[in-house]
This record gives C-alpha cells, sequence and structure tokens, in this order.
C-alpha cells in the first residue's frame, strides 16, 4: 500500500482509498476483537456487562480543540479521556467508545496517524476500547484541520447513585487537584498573546481515582468533570440542581503560580477555566476526608483539597470567601472568557 | 483600562527596539521597556528589575523602598491597633 | 506573587477596617466616597470590600472605565472598518462585546469580518509586519494609562515605515471627566480614590485643582485590595483632619512626576480634541486625543471613510445617573431586567470593570454581610 502525504476527498468516496487510510490510520491504531471484525456496528454480550451492574451509562462529545497538539496532550488523547470521564462521574465502569472523525481536505496523514495513535494508547491506558467508527473528509475551509466525535458505554454498578442533585447542606466540596491548567495550556498554545510558560493540559482517565474516592466514600453524592467554564460553572450546576448553596474558600483552592501569573496578566478568573482531569466532589462531611486521602493517594489526585462547603441558603448560589476576608458570588459565564486589559 | 502587573525583566532581547523578556510567576512574554529606560538607567542595566507591565508595555520600575514602606506602616497600623485592643481588654468592662 | 501576595494580606486588612471604623466615628456622617477607576471597582467587587467597610461609607463607583464609556457610534465605526474587504482588525478582548447600534465587534467576527484579539498594540504592529499585503488596524482605546503604548507602537511603524499599520484612536483623559462630575450640581461626594495606573503615566500634578479649588481630598491608589482599604483610610483621615491634598499611597508604582518618557511619546504623537463623546455622560471638552497630522499615514480616521455618526444612548438605561453617583446600579429600572451581562443595554453592564457589571456578577445587586466572618 502506498501512503499518501495528505487526505484528500477521495479519502472520503467510500471507496479503496478510504477503506486503506482507515485502516492504515485508525484501525492499527486502534486495533481490538471487538473492533476488528469492521462490521457496520460493534457486539457486545450483555452477559458480561450485567456482571459489572444494573444500568448502562452513555454519553457523547465532541472535540474541536485548536492546536490539535498542546503541551501535555492533544485532540486523540483529549477525546478517549474526556468520554472516559463522563461516563465514570456517573459512577460507571467506561468500557467501549466509538470515534468518529470529521477530516479537513489536506491534512496531513502523518498528522492524523499520530492522532489516531495518541486515542489507542489514552484507550489502552484507560482500559477501554475504541470499538466503531466513522471517517469522513470535507472540502477545505468546511471545519478545521480535523474534528472528532466520541461517545461511550459503559456499566453503573448496582446501588451506587451519583447526581448534582444530591448536594445536601453540611456536604463538603473536593477538587482533586490544580484547577485551570489545561484552559491555560491551550490559550498559551494558540500564541495569540504571546506567552511562554511551563503549563502543561491536566488531560487524564479519572475512573481509577473516582473507583477509590467511592471505596473510601461511598456516601459520595455528586461527581462531575469541571470542563469548560471550569469549577464555577460545575459548581453553579450543582448548587441550582440540588437547590442549595455552596461557598468555597478562595485560599483552599489549588492552582498552580504559573496559572496564576497566567490569569492576571491577561484578566482571566482561573475559576473559569477549562481542566480535563479534574472533578468537583460532593461528599458528606463525616466522609470528606476519606475521600481527600483516597484522591490525594493516586496520581491524579496529589494536589486535592476540601476547597468548601454546601450550606442552606439562596438556592442556586454559589459564592467565594476570598483570601482577604470578604465573600464574593461566583457567577455562570455569560459567554467565553475573553483576555481583558482593564 | 488599568490592569497593570508586575513582573520581573530577565532578558534584553532587542537593545535598539527596547525589547525585553519579563517573567510573571513562570510566565513569560517579550515586553517593550522604552518607558523605563533613560541615561541614568540603560538597556543593559534593566535585567532583574521590577516592573508594572500593561499591554505589553513596562509602565513603571516598581520601587522596593516605596513597596516596603507601605507595608511598614500597615504592621504599624496592626500594632497599633492590636495593642488597643490589649488595652480595652485589661480595662473593667 | 511578590508585589501583589502581600497586598492581599488579610490579616492586615482587619487593622485597616478598625482604623478606617473609628474614623468614621470620628467624623460622624455617611461619607460618599468615588473610586475614579474601574479597575478599582472590579477590584472591589473581586474581594468583597464592600461588606467589610462599615454602612456609613457608600463607594461610588466613577466613570474610569474605557470600554464603558464609549459611545455606541464608535463601535459601529469600528464594525464599517473591520468590515472592509481585505481588513485585519486587531483589538483588546475587552472590546469585543461593547454593542454598537447593530452590532458587537464579536458579531462582526461571526458574520465573516477578520477580528483578531490581540494582548498589546505591539502585537497587531506584529500582525501588519506579517501581512503587508493586507491592511490593519487596532483599535486604541483607553485612559493615559494606555496611550503611551499605542504612541509607542506608532512611532515604531513609522520608524520602520510600515504603511499598512493604523490606528483607530479612541483614548478618553480622566481629569477633565473628573471636572465634569465636581462641577456636576446633582451629587455630593467627600473624597476621590484617584486612579492609580494613570497616575504613573501623568503623576499627581493634573491633580492639584481638586485639592486646591474643589477642596475635596484625593489619594492615588494601588489596585491590590490592601491598597483601596489603605487608600480609604488615607482619604478618610484627610476628612477626619480637615486636610484636602492629593496624597500617593501608591508609591512602589507612581512617582509624584509621573514617567517623563512615556508623556513624551504621548505629546509627540497626540493632541488633544476639542470634546470627545463619552456613553452615558455625553460631550465633554477636551476630554479625548486625536492622532496629530504627522503620523495621519498610522491614523485610521485619516485613513478611512467612516460613518462616524453619533448614536443616542438607550433612552432607559440610567449609566450616566450611575455613572455620576446618583444612583446605585441596583436602582436602575433596567438594571438585571432587560440589562444584564447577556444583554447589556448600558454601557456600565458591558466590561467586567463596568459598576453594573461588577454588581451583577460578584454582588449581584445585594450588600453580602460577611463581617461576621472577619
Amino acid at each position: 500500500m502506498t501512503r499518501v502525504p495528505t487526505v484528500t476527498l477521495a479519502h472520503g468516496g467510500g471507496g479503496k482509498a478510504m477503506k486503506d487510510l482507515i485502516h492504515d490510520v485508525f484501525v492499527e491504531a486502534f486495533d481490538n476483537p471487538l473492533l476488528r471484525p469492521l462490521e457496520d456496528q460493534a457486539r457486545f454480550g450483555m452477559r458480561e456487562l450485567a456482571l459489572l451492574g444494573d444500568r448502562l451509562a452513555f454519553t457523547t462529545d465532541s472535540y474541536v480543540v485548536d492546536p490539535l497538539f498542546f503541551p501535555g496532550g492533544d485532540i486523540g488523547k483529549l477525546a478517549v479521556f474526556g468520554t472516559v470521564n463522563d461516563l465514570a462521574v456517573g459512577g460507571a465502569v467506561p468500557l467501549y467508545l466509538s470515534c468518529a472523525a470529521i477530516l479537513e481536505e489536506g491534512l496531513s496523514v502523518d498528522l492524523l496517524r499520530r492522532v489516531a495513535q495518541s486515542m489507542g494508547a489514552a484507550a489502552r491506558l484507560a482500559g477501554v476500547s475504541i470499538v466503531t467508527g466513522d471517517t469522513k473528509v470535507v472540502p477545505r475551509g468546511a471545519c478545521d484541520k480535523l474534528f472528532l466525535c466520541t461517545s461511550g458505554v459503559g456499566v453503573i454498578r448496582a446501588g451506587r447513585e451519583l447526581g448534582a442533585s444530591r448536594a445536601r447542606p453540611g456536604d463538603k466540596v473536593l477538587v482533586n487537584g490544580l484547577l485551570g491548567d489545561h484552559g491555560a495550556a491551550i490559550l498559551g498554545a494558540r500564541g495569540d498573546m504571546q506567552l511562554e510558560s511551563p503549563i502543561e493540559s491536566d488531560c487524564a482517565p479519572l475512573h481509577g481515582l473516582i473507583e477509590a474516592v467511592l471505596a473510601a466514600a461511598p456516601g459520595t453524592r455528586a461527581l462531575r468533570d469541571a470542563t469548560r467554564g471550569g469549577i464555577a460553572t460545575v459548581l453553579n450546576e450543582m448548587a441550582a440542581a440540588s437547590q442549595v448553596a455552596i461557598s468555597i474558600d478562595e485560599a483552599a483552592t489549588p492552582l498552580r503560580a504559573e496559572v496564576k501569573g497566567f490569569c492576571e496578566i491577561l484578566g482571566l478568573d482561573p475559576l473559569y477555566l477549562a481542566n480535563e482531569g479534574k472533578l468537583v466532589a460532593i461528599v458528606p462531611a463525616a466522609e470528606a476526608q476519606a475521600a481527600l486521602a483516597a484522591m490525594r493517594a493516586h496520581q491524579y489526585g496529589r494536589d486535592a483539597a476540601i476547597i468548601g462547603e454546601v450550606f442552606e441558603g439562596e438556592k442556586g448560589r454559589v459564592t467565594m470567601q476570598t483570601v482577604f476576608g470578604g465573600t464574593r458570588i461566583v457567577d455562570m459565564l455569560v459567554g467565553e472568557q475573553l483576555p481583558r486589559i482593564c | 483600562m488599568c490592569l497593570g502587573i508586575p513582573g520581573r525583566i530577565v532578558q534584553i532581547d532587542d537593545a535598539a527596539k527596547k525589547l525585553a523578556t519579563v517573567d510573571v510567576s513562570g510566565v513569560r512574554r517579550q515586553v517593550n521597556i522604552a518607558c523605563v529606560v533613560d541615561e541614568a538607567h540603560p538597556v543593559a542595566s534593566c535585567v532583574g528589575d521590577w516592573v508594572l507591565i500593561h499591554v505589553g508595555f513596562a509602565m513603571s520600575r516598581i520601587d522596593e523602598k516605596e513597596a516596603a514602606l507601605t507595608l511598614q506602616i500597615l504592621r504599624e497600623l496592626g500594632e497599633a491597633q492590636a495593642e488597643l485592643e490589649a488595652m480595652r481588654g485589661s480595662l473593667p468592662s | 506573587m511578590k508585589y501583589v501576595d502581600e497586598f492581599r494580606d488579610r490579616a492586615k486588612a482587619l487593622s485597616l477596617v478598625a482604623e478606617i471604623e473609628q474614623l468614621v466615628a470620628r467624623i460622624g456622617r455617611p461619607l460618599q466616597i468615588m473610586e475614579v477607576c474601574g479597575g478599582h471597582t472590579h477590584s472591589i467587587f473581586r474581594y468583597g470590600l464592600e461588606g467589610m467597610l462599615p454602612k456609613e461609607i457608600e463607594l461610588v463607583h466613577g466613570p474610569g472605565c474605557p470600554v464603558c464609556v464609549l459611545p455606541m457610534g464608535r463601535v459601529d465605526d469600528c464594525v464599517a472598518i473591520a468590515n472592509r474587504p481585505g481588513m485585519i482588525f486587531t483589538t483588546f478582548g475587552d472590546a469585543m462585546r461593547v454593542p454598537g447600534s447593530k452590532k458587537n465587534l464579536l458579531q462582526a467576527k461571526a458574520d465573516g469580518a477578520d477580528v483578531r484579539m490581540v494582548y498589546s498594540p505591539m502585537d497587531a504592529l506584529g500582525i501588519a509586519r506579517k501581512n503587508p499585503d493586507r491592511e490593519v488596524v487596532f483599535f486604541g482605546l483607553g485612559f493615559e494609562t494606555t496611550m503611551p503604548s499605542t504612541a509607542l507602537t506608532i512611532l515604531q511603524a513609522h520608524a520602520e515605515g510600515i504603511q499598512n499599520f493604523s490606528i483607530f484612536c479612541n483614548h478618553i483623559t480622566i481629569v477633565p471627566t473628573m471636572k465634569a462630575i465636581l462641577d456636576s450640581q446633582e451629587m455630593h461626594l467627600d473624597g476621590f480614590l484617584g486612579p492609580g495606573h494613570v497616575s504613573m503615566v501623568i503623576g499627581l500634578d493634573p491633580y492639584e485643582f481638586i485639592a486646591s479649588f474643589y477642596k475635596m481630598p484625593m489619594v492615588v491608589a494601588g489596585f491590590e485590595p490592601l491598597d483601596i482599604l489603605q487608600s480609604l483610610w488615607m482619604v478618610l483621615r484627610q476628612i477626619a483632619e480637615g486636610r484636602c491634598e492629593i496624597e500617593n499611597q501608591y508609591a512602589r508604582v507612581v512617582a509624584d512626576s509621573g514617567n517623563a518618557q512615556a508623556l513624551t511619546a504621548v505629546g509627540e504623537v497626540y493632541e488633544l480634541r476639542e470634546h470627545f463623546e463619552w456613553r452615558g455622560l455625553g460631550s465633554i471638552n477636551k476630554s479625548g486625543v486625536k492622532i496629530r497630522s504627522k503620523y495621519a499615514q498610522h491614523d485610521a480616521e485619516a485613513k478611512y471613510a467612516l460613518p462616524g455618526v453619533r448614536i443616542e444612548d438607550p433612552k432607559a438605561c440610567q449609566c450616566g445617573e450611575v455613572l455620576k453617583g446618583l444612583i446605585r446600579p441596583a436602582q436602575c429600572k433596567v438594571f438585571g431586567k432587560s440589562c444584564t451581562p447577556e444583554t447589556p443595554l448600558g454601557a456600565l453592564m458591558v466590561s467586567s470593570e463596568g459598576a453594573c457589571a461588577a454588581y451583577y456578577q460578584y454582588g449581584g445587586g445585594i450588600k453580602l454581610n460577611v463581617r461576621a466572618a472577619l
């Protein structure tokens, strides 16, 4: 088979060129028994699933990150871990992923291969299989280089009930580490602001950490990964869904010095920066220390902290005790956070 | 339009164009230092200076003595308050 | 961060607040202190300072947010420039959401204009250098703090002979506006927190009339929460002692004489306009600058035909009254109703430095009681 340097519209035609590309790039990188038959769908037995739990979890997400490669990750790794995390925060054991790729005509095949290999490696690391997929090619300009859509299936163990509406007054709010790294890494990598920093994306699969937390703190009420919109958005969602108030302590909120510097320069608020390996956990006070210890013992939770608590108060309201002793409201963002100079 | 933050000049990039790299908590960016150099303080002597940065320009050299003075006033205020509290505490209420 | 963290020290705040309480008790009447600069407004809300102060002190949020006071007609001009064929329009992120009469720059970008956010005017010049076959305009706005940066950028473009770079100048100056506020018969102020970063450029002399003619105390203040509390304490001390002076709390950054190099660059490139239109405040004499004809090649207003249409502020909006301190944001008829950060009607809801947006975002219009937490 001859290797072509760039993706052309021929690769989307459904013919031999497409088949070769899919095989050469994706099948090789994802290889697993469920994918191998290359049917139009992956087939897996229900009996094995039933052994793991009593409910399926099913999620989908799209990835359009620019640039495709950034410090600490790439769009492929992001897509796999993002979907794994969306399953895991529901208490599910993530099992099977799909991958649909939309390619812009002219995309380098080598680059695509690197992304696919990164996805394969991420899937193996997370212990999931990418079992079905789809590829489309669109004319130059119709998409930006490469978009990925991944869906995922997992199984929730019987008796596990996690949900944003389950927070109760007195519960503690935990995060599993330093916040805002991904958002800052992406903004930095885009280069528009011409900032150089050692900040890397925190992109990581969290299901292992979640299993450890749930074992240590079985009463855990809610988990949510703090991706777009940062922890501020997740906290607002949880406060609204549970009809409670949440207060966090600025001094307890873990932030890397570089992320602080980054935010000071651009006038951004780190609470709204995206994370790709961080979650917010709401845990009953009695189990909070156990949950914290479980997080800190895990490689993706070393800088975990209890950052606040749930209380009765104005329903849906999130506030922050500032380092200075004042209180401010932490509201939902209207749009995207834009760098500001005033 | 006033966002200004302190950073430290770590290297001169282009002496003629007065461009230097500043470091803010490990984040680096090139800035123009024309406003903080003069005959008494030429470009070459700027490395190590703390400056206030606004939209990519170093706008002021931060005066370490003045900063210390401000903090000292605050410290003294705190001590005066503590004494006052102590005096109040020792009075029969 | 050095020069930042030590000015966010809560322990020191407590003694300052205690001092402030004693001074307020000594003065024995309600006080209205205006923080002129939007950066101060932002810090006050960000750190929840209002809730730490005695109730006798009312902080009046002043007009010092250049994004907020930008009139709609000028945003329309920006959109017109951005829509020119082959144009790259560059701007600070702040200006992207400021409403024009039909659309803002974010919408213009969505409709196909090449609008790019930059951190520095220098970066806009860099874009011009890299795209010699395209015109590049930078949206220059801001007070005296920002003027030197655009002036130096124009001087650099001029020196390099870069023909395709110009600035749409909307720079404004704060001093005439403070005078206009003081001349307004409608309001009573007891003192000013002066704009720290403007002062680092212009120094203290331009404010002298505030103390000598208007008998008003003023303290040029830094932007960290301790700076603001200390400045407030200094203003109160002046009031208690019957003094009216221009004092400098922010001496680590502000030299009393300002910055000579910055002022030289500003004087070389800019000259005063007869008057300039402010959103919410109307036309104020000699409150804006324009690019001198010597640098017309780098003046977007001279280079391109602009609509230049004056657009009335929305009628329901009471930004002017808020800016002058006559009403508080939550007292405006449309606050939180038809005017929200999502759909800003008035200028003060647009920028995070705007008093209304800050109220909405950080305070929700309520005064949070945190004194118990101190």
